[in-house]
């Protein structure tokens, strides 16, 4: 399992990382969110990999932590999944009005040959 | 008790007037929004200077250091936020209020119209500035900048052309990739110590396992990436110039205090966590520090010498006061002692109002050329303007005595940003220059030539921007540029609060000596907030 995971981040932040240093803004923009899956996972795997563990624990009595998932990263990727989704739709919207006053979509808002 | 909840109240204060404002039409009701924000930042300057007072005297619900902690939600650490206020975050308070007024009133003359919704935008790019300056917690520093930076990219593509989109879509793409690996850092750490407070991560700092460490270095090293990026450190630093010569005036003026958190969250958490009470990791990162700051300082040096306009030279000079105080935090890392620590902060205080003053003369200096003054005609039809709001403009101008009180101003602020008698700017280098000279931690070779940067940046300063006085004041022939009183009174604002600083050097010097003393002094930090108690606590048992 820790395999698989690591082998998708990886996958995923390689592919991300390319994908940023293109020289078209839709390249860029699905480079950013590829990288951001990355990184959201790779916060989930930092809890620790639990499987079929709850992460919110009953109320009273004595508790084993180690029978539950850690709830923290959880907490944290649903607010790291917010702020990039939002951040990235912003940046998509420069980047079509980029593309409308300039009319290339390249980063530069003019190709190399001009 | 109502002392106790002020600290959050620079947080609350823009966040509540920034929403407010949404509700307020942009057209019709644009003076009833100019004067909520100004009374919302003069409410967060007075807040600001009561919590300086508080930090400066301990006063009466923080400890004998000045510091006080407030739980969010009422969580006890490190379970819960908690925000935490000592002197560096008091003086970083009253910096960005201090800043934020010039640039609204400025903003009232003319750019408030070129787009929708700047003051709410310019409220929100407060509440981040606030927060992340107040927050105990490395997460939640996270969040605070994504509100500001946020804030900045609506603020940076405020009136709109290709010019700005254009860098303004390089900005956003440059940010998001650093926040993302803040992600990373962020986690990194998480996953190595199981503690996101800031105060908890310096306890542990020591008692991390020898496998482990380097995994924790390989966090708090990506995280340092992402602020070095937003601090405008060499090499991360090329976006820099052009975004802040697109920017609209007032917005460059407010964008020479945000290369200042990445500043700061650097100094902060590298004090704190690789201070002498690091265990085997102190002084992690000084080195680093110490070669990117002058990489920096010399960045921005030629950066100067070689621009031709005054807005690319105004960047640069932004980079070269970034960059000195980067490289005397990595000396402070390495043990140089608070003294050169005291003069960095006296001088970053001092550099960011003259770079703000400087960013805000820009515009009326370069009017007549037609460059700024075409963009604004262009962004006013982009926008849909009516020609009334244009023709008004000009009949407000001060003739005469506009071009003398202009080539003053601009000369202060050279006088600062150089560093030469008698402004902040060189009291704040003659402070850095004498710790570095007495300092016996490092070899004196490296501590040479900082000294030796920091006064050749100051002498590339005065002849660049000399360079470009002269153009403009006394080899043009083109006519007297007009001038609105709204445009020169909050520099000459500024530059009053520059002569203030130094005037009141030596408080100011004792101020800033403190701080760095207690930057160095991580106890009071790492282990007080832990001391601090629940008001549900409290209530059920009123003995301490």
């Amino acid at each position: 399992m820790e395999i698989i995971l690591s082998a998708a981040i990886g996958i995923l932040s390689a592919s991300g990382i390319w994908l940023v240093l293109r020289p078209r803004s839709f390249q860029v923009v699905i480079g950013l969110c590829l990288l951001s899956y990355a990184v959201n996972l790779f916060i989930f795997s930092m809890g620790r990999l639990t499987p079929g563990a709850p992460p919110i624990m009953p109320k009273g009595g004595f508790i084993d932590p180690t029978l539950y998932a850690d709830p923290l990263p959880q907490a944290l990727v649903l607010t790291a999944i917010v702020i990039s989704f939002a951040t990235t739709a912003l940046f998509l919207v420069v980047m079509i009005v980029s593309r409308g006053l300039t009319g290339t979509d390249h980063v530069d808002g003019k190709e190399r040959s001009q | 008790m109502i002392s106790e909840h002020m600290i959050i109240a620079p947080i609350l204060i823009p966040f509540v007037t920034g929403a407010l404002m949404l509700l307020y039409d942009d057209r019709q009701q644009r003076e009833a929004k100019f004067w909520l924000s100004i009374v919302s930042t003069a409410a967060q300057l007075l807040i600001a200077v009561e919590l300086v007072v508080r930090a400066k005297t301990g006063g009466d619900i923080s400890d004998a250091e000045g510091i006080s902690f407030y739980l969010l939600g009422d969580w006890a650490a490190p379970y819960g936020i908690v925000l935490v206020l000592d002197r560096l975050a008091a003086m970083m308070l009253v910096l960005t209020a201090l800043l934020a007024i010039p640039s609204l009133v400025y903003a009232h003359a003319a750019w408030d119209r070129q787009g929708p919704h700047y003051y709410s935008l310019f409220q929100f790019l407060l509440m981040g500035l606030n927060g992340a300056f107040l927050t105990g917690d490395v997460f939640n520093l996270f969040v605070f900048f994504e509100i500001l930076l946020a804030a900045s990219y609506g603020l940076l593509l405020h009136g709109s052309g290709q010019l700005r989109v254009r860098a303004g879509m390089h900005y956003i793409a440059i940010n998001l990739a650093a926040s993302l690996l803040f992600l990373i850092g962020v986690s990194l750490i998480y996953g190595v110590t199981g503690t996101l407070n800031m105060a908890h991560l310096a306890n542990l700092i020591a008692q991390v396992s020898v496998e482990d460490r380097p995994l924790l270095h390989a966090g708090v090293a990506i995280l340092a990436v992402a602020f070095l990026v937003k601090a405008g450190s060499w090499p991360l630093s090329f976006w820099l110039p052009t975004a802040y010569m697109a920017a609209a005036a007032p917005v460059g003026a407010m964008f020479a205090i945000m290369t200042k958190v990445g500043v700061y969250a650097i100094l902060r958490l590298s004090m704190l966590l690789f201070g002498e009470t690091g265990g085997a990791s102190t002084g992690f990162g000084a080195s680093v520090l110490i070669v990117l700051g002058m990489a920096t300082v010399l960045f921005g040096l030629l950066g100067v010498l070689s621009s031709q306009g005054l807005g690319r030279m105004a960047a640069h000079s932004v980079l070269i006061s970034s960059g000195t105080v980067l490289g005397i935090t990595g000396f402070a890392l390495a043990g140089g002692g608070p003294a050169m620590l005291s003069g960095a902060l006296y001088y970053l205080i001092g550099s960011v109002l003259a770079a703000g003053a400087l960013f805000l003369l820009i515009e009326p200096m370069n009017r007549e050329d037609g460059g700024i003054a075409a963009m604004l005609a262009l962004t006013a039809d982009a926008y849909g303007l009516d020609d009334t709001d244009l023709d008004e403009v000009p009949d407000a101008g001060l003739d005469i005595p506009a071009m003398t009180v202009l080539s003053i101003c601009f000369a202060l602020c050279v006088l600062m940003l150089a560093g030469l008698p008698p402004l902040p700017g060189f009291i704040g280098k003659l402070a850095m220059v004498q710790a570095l000279i007495a300092q016996t931690a490092l070899p004196a070779g490296l501590a040479w030539a900082f000294i030796v940067l920091l006064i050749v940046s100051g002498f590339a300063t005065l002849i660049g921007m000399a360079r470009i006085g002269i153009q403009t004041f006394w080899a043009s022939d083109i006519a007297l540029p007009r001038v609105l009183a709204l445009e020169i009174t909050p520099v000459i604002g500024l530059l009053v609060i520059l002569a203030l600083t130094s005037l009141k050097a030596e408080a100011m010097l004792r101020y800033t000596t403190g701080t760095a003393r207690a930057l160095h002094d991580t106890e009071a930090y790492a282990y007080g907030v832990f001391a601090t108690p629940r008001v549900a606590d409290r209530s059920e048992d009123p003995a301490p």
